[in-house]
This record gives C-alpha cells, sequence and structure tokens, in this order.
C-alpha cells in the first residue's frame, strides 16, 4: 500500500529535471493524502484535548470497521451496495434488545421482552443473525449485477429501515431502545470512553486483519476476476455465485459487529441511525478512500470523521447548519473526487 | 502425446444436432460436426454463420436449445461454464475479456490458483505457481509487462496475454475466437509459433479465422458454416479444393 520505495528512483531524477519533479509529487497524491490527514487528526487531538479525541476515536473506528467490510464488497468484489446499513442496524438491534434492562412501565410506551444478557453473549447473535440475513438476501442479489444491483441494495436498505421502525414488539419503533449494555469481561466493565476506544480498535484490527487475510489470499484474487469479468471468470472454473455470496456474507458479519458496538456505545438507538442516507454517507466514505484498498478506507473514515467534527469548528458557521453543512462539503467532495480522481485517494479500481 | 490418441473417440469435441436460436433468428441450426484430437481445426464462414455462437456453447456460455455436446465421449445436454476446465475445454474471446484492473502477472495466476473455495482463502502464491507463472508470460512476451494493469496493454499485447491465460489453464481442447484478428505481422507469428506447439503436445485446438493465408498454413481439418448450417467438412487441403468452397467464401 505504501509505495514510497518504489519511487525512490523518480526522487532522483528530479533533482536534475523540474518537470519529474512536479510529475513526481502529482504521483505521490496518495502519500500527500497520507500525510496531510494524519497531520490534520493529530492537530484535532492537540487543539481539543485528549477526551475529545478519544470520543472522535471510537466513532472512527466504527466507520472504519463499516467502511473496511464494505470494500470488500464494493472495491474488491465490485458489487456496489448501498444496502450496507441495513447489516449494521441487524447488529445494533440484536444486542440493544438482548442486552437492554430498561423498564418501560415508566415511559408509558409499549414494553418489550427483557433478557439482560451481557454484551459478549448478544454480540455473537446479532453477527450470526446478519450473517443467515446476508445469506438469504445474497442468494436472490447473486442475479443481479452492477446498476441492478445498486437498486435491490438500495431496497433492502429501506426494508431494514422500515422493519426497525415497524416491528415495534422488537424494536419499540421510534421510540428506540434504551440502557444497552455496556461489555463486560469478568468483573471488568468498559463503561468509560478510553477502554470502549481501545476495545472499538482491537475489534477494527480483527476486521483489519481478516479482511487483509482474505484479499491477499488466492481467493481474494478471484474476487477482482469476478469484478472484471464475471463470465470470463467462470469459464476458468471458478463458481462465481459461491464466491460472491461468501464474501457478502463476510463482509455482513463484520458490519453487525460494527453495529453491536455502537450499539453499546451509545447506549440508545432508534431508527434513525440507520436510515438510508447513512448508507450513502458509508459509500461516500469507501469510495473517497479508495476503492479495494483496506487502508484507504481506514483513511476515508478518518477523514469524514474529521470533516464531520471539524465543521463544529470553523467559525462563522452557525451551530443549527453544522449537520447540514458537513453533508454539503462531503457531497463537494466527492463530485470534485470524481471529476479529477475517480479511483478515490488511494484507490486501485475505478467503477 | 500417444495416450491421447488412444482416447474413445478419434474427436476430442463432437457436437450433434446442435441448435442456438435469439428469437427467430436460428444462429445454429441442428450443427453436428467432430473436432479431431490432436488437430487445428479452423472454422469459416462469412459474418453471421454462427462460428461464435458455435464455441460459445461448446464453451458453456450459452446454454444449448437442443442437441448434444459430447466432449471426450461424454456426452452433455448441459455445459456449465465453470466446469469446462474439468472437461478439459477453454478458450479465449473475440472481444478480448481480460481482467482489465489488475495486473497481468494476476491475469495469469488466477488462472492456476485453487478452484475450491476454503482452501482458497488459505493459499497464498506458491513457488510452484509463480514458476508457471513466469514461464507463461515469458513465452508470450509479456514478462516485462507483469506489474501493468491488463487494461494498459496494447490491442496486440491484451490477445495475446489472453492466449497465455487460456495456455496457463493446462487443458486438452483450446477454442481460440479470431486469435489473429488485427494483431501486427510479429505477433501474429508468435500466435501462429504457439498454436504449432499445443498441436506438437497433443493438444486440439479449433479456431475461427477470416485470414485465407493463415487458415491454409495452419489447419489440419476445416469447417464451412454457413447460416448455422454445416456447409462442408473435412481435411483442410480437400475443402480448400472444392469449387463451391472457393468460390462462395474464400473469394480467390
Amino acid at each position: 500500500m505504501f509505495t514510497g520505495s518504489r519511487r525512490l528512483p523518480g526522487l532522483k531524477r528530479s533533482v536534475r529535471d523540474p518537470g519529474a519533479f512536479i510529475r513526481l509529487a502529482r504521483s505521490n497524491l496518495e502519500l500527500w493524502a497520507n500525510l496531510v490527514i494524519i497531520a490534520w487528526a493529530v492537530t484535532f487531538a492537540i487543539l481539543q484535548g485528549t477526551g475529545f479525541a478519544i470520543t472522535l476515536g471510537t466513532v472512527f473506528a466504527i466507520w472504519a470497521i463499516l467502511a473496511v467490510s464494505l470494500n470488500l464488497v464494493v472495491g474488491f468484489t465490485g458489487l456496489l451496495s448501498v444496502g450496507h446499513i441495513g447489516f449494521f442496524g441487524i447488529g445494533a438491534y440484536t444486542v440493544a434488545v438482548l442486552t437492554s434492562n430498561a423498564s418501560y412501565e415508566q415511559l408509558r410506551t409499549e414494553a418489550i421482552p427483557t433478557f439482560g444478557w451481557p454484551f459478549f453473549a448478544a454480540l455473537p447473535v446479532g453477527v450470526v443473525l446478519a450473517g443467515l440475513t446476508a445469506v438469504a438476501v445474497g442468494v436472490v442479489f447473486n442475479r443481479f449485477r452492477d446498476d441492478i444491483f445498486v437498486l435491490v441494495s438500495f431496497g433492502f436498505a429501506i426494508i431494514c429501515f422500515n422493519v426497525f421502525l415497524n416491528a415495534r414488539a422488537v424494536t419499540r419503533g421510534a421510540f428506540g431502545i434504551h440502557e444497552v449494555a455496556k461489555p463486560q469481561i469478568g468483573g471488568w466493565v468498559f463503561d468509560d470512553e478510553l477502554s470502549f476506544l481501545a476495545l472499538a480498535v482491537v475489534f477494527l484490527l480483527v476486521v483489519v486483519l481478516l479482511s487483509w487475510f482474505i484479499v491477499t489470499s488466492s481467493f481474494g484474487r478471484v474476487l477482482t476476476a469476478i469484478r472484471e469479468d464475471e463470465r470470463a471468470t467462470e469459464v476458468f472454473g471458478y463458481q462465481v455465485t459461491h464466491y460472491k455470496l461468501t464474501v457478502w456474507v463476510l463482509s455482513a458479519m463484520m458490519a453487525a459487529a460494527a453495529g453491536g458496538l455502537f450499539a453499546s456505545w451509545t447506549t440508545f438507538i432508534d431508527p434513525n441511525s440507520f436510515v438510508l442516507l447513512e448508507s450513502i454517507l458509508l459509500v461516500s466514505i469507501v469510495i473517497l478512500g479508495g476503492l479495494a484498498t483496506i487502508w484507504g478506507s481506514l483513511l476515508g473514515a478518518m477523514t469524514f470523521v474529521l470533516l464531520e467534527e471539524g465543521m463544529r469548528f470553523v467559525p462563522g458557521l452557525p451551530d443549527q447548519y453544522v449537520g447540514q453543512a458537513r453533508q454539503v462539503v462531503l457531497g463537494v467532495l466527492l463530485v470534485l473526487l470524481m471529476l479529477f480522481r475517480p479511483q478515490g485517494l488511494l484507490g486501485r479500481y475505478r467503477l | 502425446m500417444s495416450s491421447a490418441a488412444e482416447g474413445p473417440t478419434p474427436y476430442a469435441l463432437e457436437t450433434v444436432d446442435v441448435r442456438k436460436h435469439f428469437g427467430g433468428v436460428h444462429a445454429v441450426d441442428g450443427l453436428s460436426i467432430g473436432i479431431p484430437r490432436g488437430e487445428i481445426t479452423c472454422v469459416v464462414g462469412p459474418n453471421g454463420s454462427g462460428k461464435s455462437t458455435l464455441i460459445n456453447l461448446l464453451s458453456g456460455m450459452l446454454p444449448l436449445d437442443g442437441g448434444l455436446v459430447v466432449v471426450d465421449g461424454v456426452r452433455l445436454r448441459v455445459v456449465k461454464p465453470h466446469e469446462t476446465p474439468g472437461l478439459g475445454v477453454t478458450r479465449t474471446f473475440q472481444d478480448v475479456r481480460l481482467f482489465d484492473q489488475i495486473t497481468v502477472w494476476d491475469n495469469i495466476m488466477v488462472v492456476l490458483t485453487e478452484r475450491r473455495l476454503l482452501p482458497s482463502l488459505f493459499e497464498r502464491p506458491r513457488p510452484g505457481q509463480r514458476e508457471r507463472t513466469e514461464q507463461i508470460l515469458r513465452n508470450v512476451g509479456m514478462w516485462e509487462k507483469r506489474r501493468s494493469l491488463a487494461m494498459d496493454l496494447s490491442y496486440g499485447q491484451r490477445k495475446l496475454l489472453e492466449i497465455g491465460r487460456a495456455m496457463a489453464l493446462n487443458v486438452n481442447t483450446y477454442l481460440f475466437d479470431e486469435p489473429f484478428a488485427g494483431l501486427f505481422p510479429q505477433m501474429l507469428e508468435r500466435v501462429k509459433e504457439i498454436m504449432r506447439q499445443m498441436r506438437s503436445e497433443g493438444r486440439t485446438i479449433l479456431f475461427i479465422s477470416h485470414n485465407m493465408d493463415i487458415v491454409r498454413e495452419l489447419s489440419d481439418h476445416l469447417i464451412v458454416m454457413d447460416s448455422g448450417r454445416l456447409l462442408t467438412e473435412g481435411d483442410a487441403e480437400e475443402v480448400l479444393a472444392q469449387p463451391e468452397v472457393i468460390e462462395a467464401y474464400l473469394g480467390v
């Protein structure tokens, strides 16, 4: 992913030839992107203090898990899914329902059954449930490709949102679920921000390593071949539907893990966290960072979080416009990117 | 290879009354041919005579509407594309279909790796696979280009790489859809050389071409098609000597 050593000869040449230097600087956009974003993050952390940085770190870890897992499907396999938030929601809701201990009598809304499970018991259930959903959905989705796939995944996101909103006997609909349990190992509870950040980073690390293991394997190479030409891949002896289904399910399970983490971190979830817009933002993050690169997705998530929170501190921007402004900025950024660098900051693949 | 000649039939591939229609158009209409084992067979015929459709049917890219494909004596009503390598058949495409946005090296490598799903997750490039990839890429003269993306190659290079990719799949029967179209003379010679080399290894080749000089030079067996039907079939020299073939299709 870092290509510094390969570019060293270019650096030598640039001493003699100024034109070559400009070309080098331009071709090293990846390096610049890395440096600028990391410097931005560090500056931000120093200026805003560690407490804020820790919170941002957790938000980043959750988005990054989502982005890396989605990149497996979009970047490596070429299936442009805008329904990823559905799996995120399934993970979040499973953990919320199974771990919440809230008594709803005083709230004068419908009560839902409480199970009071510990986080680490509920999370695998959520992950498996998302996996099973992905199998069922994937078997059908395997028939579709390209723009039709975008549409059906769009449909999936809508269906998930409506289930979260209307299956009130389980999800309490728009009221949301309170008091989602914090993760606990033995007597150690992850109830402060710092320990939760550590846990989120461990999750992220696992997801990154797993994804890296997948994409560097022969399996991963077949995925890229499927992305380039599905029919031709088939002629060379691969049952492409199995490969597509496998990566789809693995990706969904990773997203569900992020969902469980998210529910536990905020301790309250309602359907608004799982709207289609969030899914589109997620796709934007993946494209911004670059398709078919794991590091790019981390960078994309970092940029998004910095952009999102950074807008709070833009002088002269009233607080009530911050939310909208960051979406506008992200939108403009995406348009610029598509114009000048369609593969994203570090992309290995153009849509 | 003497063992190849001792197969159940003298044909590596046969079709029995194969049919394919698109709407009302009968692209292949009751075609029964045999492709002799260990020889180079050429299919000629005017545009739209069903040559490419024939290769698509033989490789499972299109489902059969009727008839049988016989591979090494095994009769098949349905040819599944992912099973063709197991049957000993592979192909190239008329409109070169490489894996564009991955490297030349990966384009070859992807053909050599594990087909079973779970083991493929744990497989990393093995020395044997690396050597084979290098051998193939050197054979088609693409070793220096191994780090380029396939999409950045010239048309001729892409054509050669596609043939290399088919070669990497070590099978008995190769279907080449217009391997010579649009090639620079030097590259043309290279493809001819590769095909002769394959024949000397006992492999069976079926190719489509409109270049009559190459057809004369390379083919042992000739199949002439028209409107999805077989016009004539036989030893290349004999067929080429038939006056009606010369008149109607070869335009000599």
